[in-house]
């Protein structure tokens, strides 16, 4: 297991993430994929703090502290697809473009 | 002069009261109290206006120039001043009586011939409106107040032809009266500043001074765009200004909207179509005479162009039906005489200059405004009893309009020309002056016209006062008396003005700065008179044959069928009317409007239509970018991050 491993990991996993927020229509899908982007900017920190800092704990803070607000944003953003939901019966986001109007 | 003349504003100030109240508050309420006011209005006007010219007269100022009172009214730089004022000097004096009389009796015939009229309280308004304008332009110091009042008295011209605005003829008749003086009076105001420009000022008194070969009329001077003699810039100024005259006093070939200027009310014909405002065009060169003199060429043109609108206008009239036409034709003639006279004056030495064509044709301004107007009034008097302005409705008025037809005769005697009336006095000086100064083909057509001009008035008096009736209306023809007031009024002038006016006349017109002594290098020719009044009652005699002869064929004599191609040409007035339509027609609307209206169309119209569509696509092109799909955005977020990092100089 190198750093550059851990690094082509989290590319690839990055690039999952913009793919499927770009392609899915899906609400709650395209929040699976930001999920996936933040884990993956998440292992770049701890690959980071560990192979390359004195301390590696403050990496694995920090990471911990982003998974925590993420776990947060998560709460909103769902709150927010429910009201979508129930005010337009469809997550279809190719359907919201009422700002478009 | 004294506290009097100092005061002299309110001969101006009369009428525009009247105006301001009529027009703001009685005309909508009481017609008839308007009527009343306007006549006691102009009246005290008149009283006023007499007295000052009595006392004038009277306190030996008589031949010099008087400045009753003088305001600054647009200082345009320190020396260039124009002023509003009051110049009192025969001439003005004269035509401020004229106008206060004329306006006076025109007020009161108009109460008998508008009672009928529901608007006729703004028709009483506008009268004094004309009145006081009128009497702004006589009494003008400065030839920038002279231009400023004679615009209103355009204005006021056009309004009252256009008085009955739901007539059609009425409204293109206002519109042709007021494009056409405009026309000439754009011509007036470019006179005004060139000849201001190169003299420094409006003056009268400072234009009239210019002599020929000093320091004014020598070397050059810079007109901004071109370099012109001073002389060749005052001559050019001279025609310009005289322009503005030629217009207002409709002479050939302007003259074809005061014949189509009768559509308006008769009264209105009366004042402003035959006594005064068409004079202002004789007045101002009458006012202007010495600096005409001194510009070289100037009278020429004048002297020409008046004697060829008497004879014009002259021949025309003979074959008219419409009484008012007829009229107007014959102020025509009459103006052409007036102009000529004034042209007909000749340098005859060093700084001198044979004056008597001045003297004749003021002398025939106040004549003729008298006979004249109260020709107009007889004709308002027939057209408001037989309802109809054509000879042909007419016939045997006389015995039904008696003092109507006893006073027309004696105007008809005047214009003709015959003593001891005074057209006579008037006419006999013009053609005199004409003669003397040499202009023998001038002096020829002038007693020509003059025989015309008998000719066809007493073809007017016979046709409509003798003869068997030839209406209906005719039978129960009477006459008014507020109309025939004025007319009986008028008469008196017209009988005595010639005999009386001629002494003062003869001592106190002459132009101002270039005062001379009647030097007449001919003897005084004796056999003038004898032949102008000769001519005359030739000319009466041959009317009398034509149409008033027992057993007269006066139904050829009216028919306009079945007449020679000549006749029906000079009835369709020489086809002027139609030629100016299809000029105006082809050459204005055709031509110059439809190339202008393409210009604006397509080249202007067409540059904002570009620049409208320029925007159009730029916003739909930005709208693009709005789609409302959350992919594109993000995906253009994330294009431009990266564009950013690579492109941004950021450190690697």
């Amino acid at each position: 297991m190198t750093l550059q491993n851990c690094l082509i990991l989290a590319f690839i996993l990055f690039a999952i993430g913009t793919w499927g927020v770009l392609r899915r229509r899906h609400m709650v899908g395209m929040l699976i994929s930001i999920e996936i982007m933040l884990n993956a900017a998440n292992i770049n920190f701890i690959s980071f703090a560990y192979f390359k800092a004195a301390d590696a704990t403050a990496g694995a803070l920090f990471s911990i502290f982003v998974i925590a607000v993420t776990a947060c944003e998560m709460a909103i953003a769902l709150a927010i697809v429910i009201t979508m939901y129930r005010r337009h019966h469809s997550l279809d986001v190719n359907q919201l473009r009422d700002l478009h109007e | 002069m004294n506290d009097f003349a100092s005061h002299s504003y309110w001969i101006l100030l009369l009428p525009f009261l009247s105006f301001l109240i009529n027009g703001l508050y009685l005309c909508r309420k009481d017609r008839k109290s308007a009527g009343i006011l306007s006549i006691v209005l102009n009246g005290c006007a008149m009283v006023y206006a007499i007295v000052l010219a009595v006392q004038y007269f009277q306190s030996g100022m008589a031949p010099g120039k008087v400045l009753a009172w003088e305001y600054s009214f647009l200082p345009f730089t320190e020396t260039l001043i124009a002023s509003v004022g009051m110049l009192l000097d025969p001439l003005s004096v004269m035509m401020l009586v004229v106008v206060t009389v004329i306006s006076f009796l025109v007020n009161i015939y108009s109460m008998g011939y508008m009672r009928e009229d529901l608007s006729s309280g703004r028709f009483f308004s506008l009268l004094s409106f004309f009145s006081f304008s009128m009497l702004g332009l006589v009494i003008a110091t400065n030839v920038f107040q002279m231009y400023f009042f004679w615009e209103l008295v355009g204005v006021a011209s056009y309004m009252l032809i256009g008085f009955w605005y739901h007539k059609p003829s009425a409204v293109s008749a206002s519109k042709q009266a007021f494009i056409l003086t405009r026309f000439a009076d754009s011509f007036f105001l470019l006179g005004i500043v060139l000849v201001s420009y190169v003299v420094g000022s409006f003056d009268f008194s400072v234009l009239n001074a210019l002599e020929p070969a000093t320091a004014a009329f020598s070397g050059m001077i810079d007109l901004g765009f071109c370099d012109i003699s001073r002389s060749g810039a005052l001559v050019l100024g001279s025609i310009l200004i005289f322009t503005g005259g030629w217009g207002k006093s409709a002479m050939f070939p302007m003259h074809i909207w005061l014949p189509n200027a009768m559509e308006g009310p008769t009264p209105v014909s009366s004042i402003i179509h035959s006594a005064t405002m068409v004079v202002a065009g004789v007045y101002l060169v009458a006012r202007l005479f010495p600096f005409f003199a001194a510009c070289e060429g100037t009278l020429n043109l004048i002297m020409v162009v008046g004697c060829f609108t008497a004879i014009f206008a002259a021949v025309i009239a003979c074959t008219q039906k419409d009484i008012k036409r007829i009229l107007a034709y014959s102020t025509l003639s009459q103006l052409g005489y007036m102009m000529f006279a004034l042209g007909a004056c000749t340098v005859v030495g060093e700084n001198t200059i044979n004056t008597l064509g001045y003297t004749a044709s003021t002398f025939h301004i106040f004549t003729h405004a008298f006979f004249k107007c109260m020709l107009f009034l007889v004709a308002g008097s027939l057209i408001h009893q037989v309802h109809s302005n054509d000879l042909d409705a007419m016939g045997g008025l006389g015995k039904k309009m008696p003092w109507t037809y006893w006073s027309s005769l004696i105007a008809c005697l005047a214009i003709s020309g015959v003593p001891p009336f005074s057209g006579f006095f008037s006419k006999d000086e013009i053609l005199l002056s004409a003669f003397q100064n040499g202009h023998v083909i001038v002096f020829g057509v002038a007693l020509f016209t003059s025989g015309l001009t008998a000719f066809y008035m007493f073809r007017l008096f016979f046709l409509a006062f003798h003869g068997e009736p030839r209406s209906a209306g005719v039978a129960h023809a009477h006459e008014d008396k507020a109309m025939t007031f004025p007319i009986v009024m008028l008469a008196i002038p017209s009988l005595g003005a010639g005999y009386f006016g001629k002494e003062i006349f003869a001592r106190y017109f002459t132009p101002g700065m270039l005062q001379v002594p009647l030097a007449t290098p001919m003897e005084h020719a004796a056999w003038v008179p004898f032949a102008a009044a000769g001519v005359a009652i030739v000319g009466i005699a041959i009317a009398w044959l034509f149409y008033a002869r027992p057993y007269a064929n006066v139904k050829h004599a009216l028919d306009t069928e079945n007449r020679s191609a000549l006749y029906k040409v000079v009835y369709h007035k020489f086809y002027f009317d139609e030629g100016y339509y299809a000029i105006v027609r082809e050459f204005l609307f055709g031509g110059i409007a439809a190339s202008a209206k393409w210009f604006d169309d397509y080249i202007i119209g067409g540059l904002v239509k570009l620049v409208c569509v320029i925007c159009q696509k730029a916003g739909s092109l930005v709208r693009y970018l709005q789609s409302g799909y959350l992919t594109f955005y993000i995906g253009t977020l994330i294009v431009g991050v990266l564009l950013w990092r690579y492109l941004g100089n950021l450190p690697v």
